[in-house]
């Protein structure tokens, strides 16, 4: 039994409740721990990810039960690249949030960024079904508490609509597990792919429904129309590092759909055909559309990032919903992409606040503007999917894939239309925030600059943190780029794991048969 | 020098600049210009190799997943177009170094220019579409950065803008063509695409791929119906225009054109797309150009113009019209650069590049006088310069070429484009340089330092050399570059000044004689031009644009509207909508359960859930009502656990009830007694409706459920079977929670911590901002108890204390094998200690708190992690439980199990995350140094002492 398997999970559910209990008036002391634990998880997450990139899936019996009574953790490629691009985001944003100061301005900063990414963490490597709903209550209760973190009027409105939204799908989760379990009686994976494959023809009607309500669960994580409403205002209205950690929690969406709807409801199964594959598709084109447009019309910084992130989760899922292994690879690189993207941007965004407001309209010029537009094209060119960084790679991945798909023209229609909204959305936004500022005739009206407390001068933020870990960000969507061969090669193979469920199924099982 | 090393200097070089500029603007300068060199000198080593005829190729790896390598090639078309590149890219790298001011930025413009150049050079050496498409893309984007350089200028915004977008789109259209075009030939790679023809020009989806790739290259090439963006790409600095918007990046449409001209040439929807298009723009430019009064927008128009001709010839399909194409992209490009710095030097001169406001200027300036006049003569096309030989072979071309059947389309458009070409040629050198001299100019002009007027002047050269000695000057080059688009067998062609007495010469002669005349009328031309309506395309697009934009804001705010009442409607009406639609395609097996007779009890009970739950309904306007109503609901549904069976659900259910039901009174405390109606009827009407659709179905899929038995055995036997044998307890549900599905257990303690710390973090948050005064000086809007802190109570609740925490360690101590458990232990425990804040105030329950909640919520949650690492130090999995059973002399067997350690930790967790809630909420109306009055003193006659008090 490999302990390492575990020690994503259990890392940071010692960390946090540890800096609660003996770190409270320690600042300093929070940092170094929630920076510490960062470091050891991506240790730990890269070393899992050596392990699985051969293939072999490691199975991680809680308790010593076997499978399927007791709760398993599995790692296999998927969830291996899932922890590490989820350990490296929660670095970047711990380092961050200690250079800009964010974690001054409220309480338990580092405490709810750790049980944020146990949660997270967890739901990439169970393989329970049951167990993948509290660790998403895990990441719900942590994420509100660190959106709302700072507090202020309007983000604590934007709070409660986010909150009472995913309890909703927490309620249907719910009711979604129970039909699940009444029909197949188990919560495993692997177990419930097996029985479901099992499952009499003439008693289809209730798994099915079950099924789809698990999808849509899914879907309201991963963002899909008209399930999203819970993204723009929160995501705008969150601390805008926290909304770059919330990169990776729409992926937890679309990670459950690619994992479940390939292993236990997939396109072969009989019982289930069709539910996933009828709408998806066209779900994830409206979502492309949906964020484009809310690109083009943003009229704020934060809002525009939001849309962004439902623009890319828009690419994401129609790769996904594709349900092929060439498709899935693709989106796997996607995701690689789209998170480091997404999260990119909303810091950059987080630095136009701080320093003029998020407003999108020309006012005076702001310090750096030369540096700080310099990283917002970056990140734009890198959001709109445009070369030379790794999206348009990801782009050109998913509408390869896409090229024998019944509605191919539709995808790629779909997906270049989307594109330009979105470039030129954000040009009217750069042009607007970091152009129009340097021209004279516009009359300068005062910066109104974020309604945030500042930073507590003791732990006067270190700007040049904050800018690394940007540049840190771009460093690694330029890598990305570089490297897309071998990457590439990683997620296929990822792919092809992930289409071929008997293995998976027998490494849970097999100790128990 | 390696194609790599070409390819990746400029982009080498993009970096110094920026980097450099501190170290001063000549430095910046010539680093951009040393890299520029150096892969000029790498490219020009491999000049024989090309021009012999050979094919240089360098490739690697990318994304072979793809098909997306890293691939080039150099062959004549390529060598070409990167001499073109890298020759006239030094020139204005010099040109722009004496012709920016202090005021800018030139570091960020260098930086710029090269990565223009790097992408340029990227376009014309790919092998491979894909790779292609990526440095395409990269012009778009740098193009942006170019043209709104000068940011303060509104102009240079909008024509950035509008640049992107065009070619911006083309560039996406193009992915589309680029893609089909590799699925047909099944492979991204040029080489091998061009070897396809048959294949692609047969395939259904030839025309397709053709219209989307030539949407990239028209709109890059400023074609009609694309063409306005370019005029407005002239607010970049002059060098910018000369080097981009008419040298190169205008070019690459053409180029793309060339490069596919053998597989997608030939065909007739080939020719009459690009011909037609090609001669258009042609006409459309030229026109335009001659009434333009800005010297900028002349050459832009003309430049349209010029790039219409060469994509009609292109358009023609025939090999010779090919090799016109290709001359003439030589020909223009040395005049059309030479005209922009020779207008960007009067414009740096005087400071005006209005021709109204210009004249004379040859007397000041002869130097530039000299350059403008060679270059304009060239592109009117007059003998012996070059834009002569080549506008000759495009006019003997047209004459040969019919349309639609029509032999005078072709050739009387041709000459019409011809007669205006030369008409503002003329009309450059005649208003702005001729003419008597002014005395109004904004500054008095005179020729500039040489390091502005050298560049042009090596082109001028050029444009005589080649014009005098074209077989010797441009032979080579041409019958490469047109080699590699046609292929080996090259038509008979001659470059010379004297073809004989042809139809072309007397078009050329028409043209030369029109252009003089219309020169002449031009004020009389001009009046009736300005008396045409015209569409004005800036105009267009804005309003376009910004009616998007306003579209895109009111259907996106509309949509998103920030109504969380609206949001759920959606998300219900649609997971049950498509919730049924799966429950309906599949089929419903008969029900394998039957159902039971209702007692008098359950009935009794329904009765009460149905009322309580229609009265919460009915009467949720009053939030205080409302809630006692909710804890009838909770308290039937815990009564129908205990009925139905279900002990521990029970005890669980009632206990979170009460300390809900607590919590949210203490928070009501602070809320409005009221809700009032905020949503019309029909809203309210639209929700009901959804409600009892969404209820109905969730009751249906219930009893569906629980009148069916599982597929398979459930896991659930195993549980059963193993409680007592695996777990060491009787009771399987403490057992599944602590042992079987302890890791869940796990979780759910940590989500109850987190909520707390949420609640104290929130608070905290709130009594921070300026909502703190405003409840600290709240007036109770009901009327207050008289008595705050009865005696009966405070007495009742101190002597209840202990037992409650009896009760609560009986509770937990029990669990393992009878119904209880720390979960529950934790919650009495909570309420044990929430009656004594209660009862005797907060301050006095505070006093006397000593251990901090949040270590209480730690402490737990580590408490249940150490149990479970526990387990590592025996090699067994986290949370592997083990117990045993001790003897204890005089009392029973008892066990020990490290299970119960866990629940310690769940009881910890449970009593803390409860009671940090409270103790949050409940300091919204309290301070610290605030004192209950009374609290401890139960003395009947306090009030008498109290008054004392007062009055000592």
């Amino acid at each position: 039994m490999n302990h390492l398997l575990i020690a994503p999970v259990v890392l940071p559910a010692i960390v946090a409740p540890f800096i609660v209990m003996a770190l409270r008036h320690h600042l300093q002391l929070q940092r170094v721990f929630s920076v510490g634990s960062s470091v050891l998880l991506s240790i730990i997450t890269l070393a899992l990810a050596v392990q699985a990139a051969d293939g072999t899936i490691q199975i991680y019996e809680l308790g010593n039960w076997s499978a399927p009574f007791g709760i398993v953790l599995v790692l296999d490629r998927l969830s291996a690249m899932m922890i590490t691009l989820t350990a490296l985001l929660g670095l970047a944003v711990a380092l961050y949030a200690i250079g800009s100061g964010w974690d001054t301005r409220g309480r338990h900063f580092h405490a709810l960024l750790q049980f944020q990414l146990m949660g997270i963490l967890g739901a990439f490597l169970t393989g329970d079904a049951f167990n993948l709903f509290v660790f998403f209550e895990v990441l719900l209760i942590a994420s509100y508490g660190l959106m709302i973190h700072g507090g202020g009027a309007v983000r604590l409105q934007a709070g409660v609509q986010y909150v009472v939204y995913n309890l909703l799908g927490s309620t249907l989760f719910l009711f979604a597990l129970g039909t699940l379990y009444s029909v197949t009686g188990t919560l495993n994976m692997a177990d419930l792919a097996v029985r479901v494959a099992e499952m009499p023809a003439d008693d289809t009607a209730l798994l099915r429904a079950g099924a789809l309500m698990l999808l849509l669960v899914f879907a309201i994580k991963a963002a899909v129309l008209p399930l999203h409403f819970w993204l723009p205002a929160s995501y705008a209205n969150a601390p805008l590092p926290v909304a770059a950690l919330f990169a990776i929690m729409t992926k937890v969406g679309a990670y459950s759909i690619l994992r479940i709807y390939t292993l236990v409801f997939g396109p072969d199964v009989a019982a289930t055909a069709g539910i996933v594959t009828d709408w998806l598709l066209p779900a994830a084109m409206l979502t492309l559309a949906a964020g484009a447009i809310g690109v083009l019309g943003a009229r704020e910084i934060g809002r525009l990032v939001a849309f962004g992130a439902i623009a890319s989760m828009g690419t994401l899922l129609i790769a996904i919903s594709l349900f092929t292994a060439e498709a899935a690879a693709a989106a796997l690189y996607y995701t690689l992409h789209s998170t480091l993207a997404a999260a990119l941007m909303f810091l950059v965004a987080d630095q136009v606040m701080e320093r003029r407001g998020g407003a999108i309209v020309a006012t005076g010029p702001m310090p750096q503007s030369g540096l700080i537009s310099a990283l917002f094209f970056a990140g734009a060119i890198a959001m709109a999917g445009m070369p030379p960084l790794s999206g348009f790679l990801g782009k050109l991945l998913v509408m390869d894939a896409a090229r024998d798909a019944d509605l191919v023209w539709w995808i790629w229609a779909v997906i270049l239309a989307g594109s330009l909204i979105t470039i030129v959305g954000f040009a009217r936004a750069g042009t607007e925030i970091f152009w129009k500022s340097h021209d004279a005739s516009i009359s300068a009206a005062p910066a109104e600059t974020s309604t945030d407390a500042d930073p507590d001068p003791e732990d006067a933020p270190s700007g040049a943190l904050a800018l690394v870990v940007i540049f840190g960000l771009v460093a690694g969507l330029a890598l990305l780029t570089v490297f897309a061969g071998p990457v590439s090669h990683y997620t296929e193979a990822t792919a092809a794991q992930l289409f071929d469920p008997a293995a998976y199924i027998n490494a849970v099982l097999g100790s128990a048969k | 020098m390696s194609l790599f090393l070409i390819a990746a200097l400029p982009f080498l070089g993009a970096v110094f600049p920026a980097l450099l500029i501190r170290a001063g603007r000549n430095a910046a300068a010539s680093s951009a210009g040393f890299t520029t060199l150096l892969a000029f000198i790498g490219l020009m080593l491999h000049a024989p190799a090309v021009l012999r005829g050979e094919v240089i190729q360098a490739s690697v790896d990318w994304l072979p997943g793809l098909g997306l390598n890293a691939n080039f090639f150099l062959d004549g078309l390529g060598f070409l177009f990167a001499t073109l590149i890298l020759g006239i890219g030094l020139l204005i790298i010099i040109y722009a170094r004496f012709y920016l001011t202090r005021e800018d930025p030139m570091g960020q413009f260098y930086s710029y220019l090269l990565l223009f150049q790097g992408a340029m050079v990227g376009i014309v050496l790919s092998d491979n579409i894909l790779m292609l498409l990526v440095f395409w893309e990269l012009t778009s984007l740098s193009s942006f950065l170019l043209i709104g350089y000068w940011k303060h200028l509104p102009e240079g915004r909008q024509g950035a803008r509008m640049a992107l977008a065009v070619t911006g789109s083309g560039g996406l259209a193009m992915i589309g063509g680029m893609l089909i075009l590799g699925n047909i030939a099944g492979s991204y790679d040029l080489t091998v695409i061009l070897q396809h023809k048959e294949a692609i020009q047969a395939s259904p989806l030839y025309l397709p791929a053709l219209i989307l790739i030539l949407l990239g290259a028209f709109t890059k090439s400023a074609q009609f119906p694309f063409h306005f963006w370019l005029p407005h790409a002239m607010a970049a600095p002059t060098p910018v225009s000369a080097y981009l918007h008419s040298a190169t990046m205008v070019k690459a449409g053409l180029f793309l054109m060339a490069r596919m001209w053998p597989v997608l040439a030939g065909t007739p929807e080939w020719f009459y797309i690009v011909a037609t298009t090609g001669l258009v723009t042609m006409v459309l430019g030229a026109v335009i150009a001659l009434f333009k009064d800005d010297l900028k927008a002349l050459l832009a128009f003309s430049t349209v113009s010029h790039l219409g001709l060469i994509t009609m010839l292109l358009g023609f399909g025939t090999k010779i019209a090919a090799v016109a194409a290709v001359f003439h992209i030589i020909n223009h490009a040395t005049f059309k650069a030479a005209l922009f710095m020779s207008a960007g030097i009067v414009d740096h001169e005087a400071h005006t590049r209005d021709i109204k406001r210009l004249g004379g200027l040859r007397h000041l300036m002869p130097i530039t006088f000299t350059i403008v006049i060679i270059a304009s003569l060239s592109m009117a096309g007059i003998p012996p310069l070059n834009g002569f030989l080549s506008k000759e072979m495009m006019l003997e071309e047209a004459y040969h070429t019919t349309w639609l059947g029509s032999h005078w389309v072709i050739p009387g458009l041709a000459v019409l484009a011809a007669v205006f070409s030369a008409a503002y040629s003329f009309r450059y050198i005649a208003h702005v340089f001729l003419g008597p001299k002014r005395d109004d100019y904004p500054t008095t002009p005179h020729d500039p330092p040489a390091g502005l007027w050298l560049a042009p002047a090596f082109l001028v050269l050029l444009v005589i050399f080649i014009g005098l000695n074209s077989n010797g000057v441009a032979g080579p080059l041409v019958s490469a570059a047109a080699n590699a688009v046609i292929g080996d067998d090259l038509p008979y062609y001659s470059l010379k000044l004297w073809h004989g007495v042809t139809p072309a010469l007397y078009m050329s002669a028409i043209a030369v004689i029109g252009g003089l005349l219309f020169l002449s009328q031009h004020k009389r031309l001009e009046a009736f031009w300005n008396a045409l309506p015209r569409p004005e395309a800036k105009v267009i697009f804005e309003a376009l644009v910004n009616g998007l934009v306003r579209a895109a804001r009111a259907g996106s705010d509309a949509l998103h509207n920030g109504a969380i009442s609206r949001y759920a409607a959606i998300m219900i009406v649609f997971t049950t909508g498509l919730t049924y639609a799966a429950f309906r395609t599949g089929t419903l097996a008969a029900p394998t359960r039957s159902v039971q007779e209702a007692g008098v009890l359950p009935v009794i009970g329904w009765i009460c859930l149905v009322v309580a739950t229609l009265a919460v309904v009915m009467k949720h306007r009053n939030r205080l009502l409302a809630l006692v109503l909710i804890g009838v609901v909770g308290l039937v549904v815990s009564l129908s656990f205990n009925y139905l069976s279900a002990p521990d659900l029970a005890l669980t259910q009632i206990s979170v009830e009460v300390v809900t039901i607590v919590l949210m009174l203490l928070a009501l405390n602070f809320m409005p007694k009221d809700t009032p109606v905020e949503t019309p009827l029909g809203k309210r009407l639209r929700d009901i409706t959804i409600s009892i659709f969404a209820g109905l179905g969730s009751g249906g899929l219930i009893y569906a459920l629980m009148t069916r038995d599982f597929a398979a055995a459930p896991i659930s036997e195993y549980h059963l079977a193993n409680s007592y044998k695996g777990g060491g307890g009787t009771n399987v549900v403490n057992v599944i929670l602590v042992d079987f599905r302890g890791f869940d257990t796990f979780g759910e303690i940590i989500v109850l911590g987190i909520a707390a710390l949420v609640i104290f973090a929130l608070t905290e948050a709130i009594l921070g901002s300026r909502v703190r005064a405003r409840l600290l000086n709240r007036k109770p809007d009901m009327p207050r108890a008289g008595d705050a802190h009865p005696l009966m109570m405070v007495v009742a609740t101190r002597v209840m204390m202990p037992l409650a925490l009896m009760v609560a360690a009986f509770i937990f101590f029990r669990g393992h094998n009878l119904p209880g458990g720390g979960f529950i232990a934790g919650l009495i425990a909570a309420i044990a200690v929430i009656m004594q804040y209660m009862a005797s105030g907060f301050a006095w329950a505070s006093e006397r708190q000593r251990f901090f909640f949040h270590g209480i919520i730690g402490s737990g949650v580590l408490i249940a992690a150490a149990t479970g690492m526990g387990a590592w130090f025996n090699g067994l999995p986290f949370l592997t439980s083990a117990f045993g059973y001790i003897d204890w002399p005089l009392l029973e067997e008892f066990e020990w199990a490290t299970a119960a350690l866990f629940d310690l930790g769940v009881f910890l967790a449970v009593v803390g995350a409860v009671m940090l809630a409270l103790e949050s909420l409940a300091r919204f109306a309290w301070q610290p140094g605030m004192e209950t009055e009374h609290a401890m003193d139960i003395n009947p006659a306090r009030d008498d002492v109290a008054e004392d008090e007062k009055e000592a």
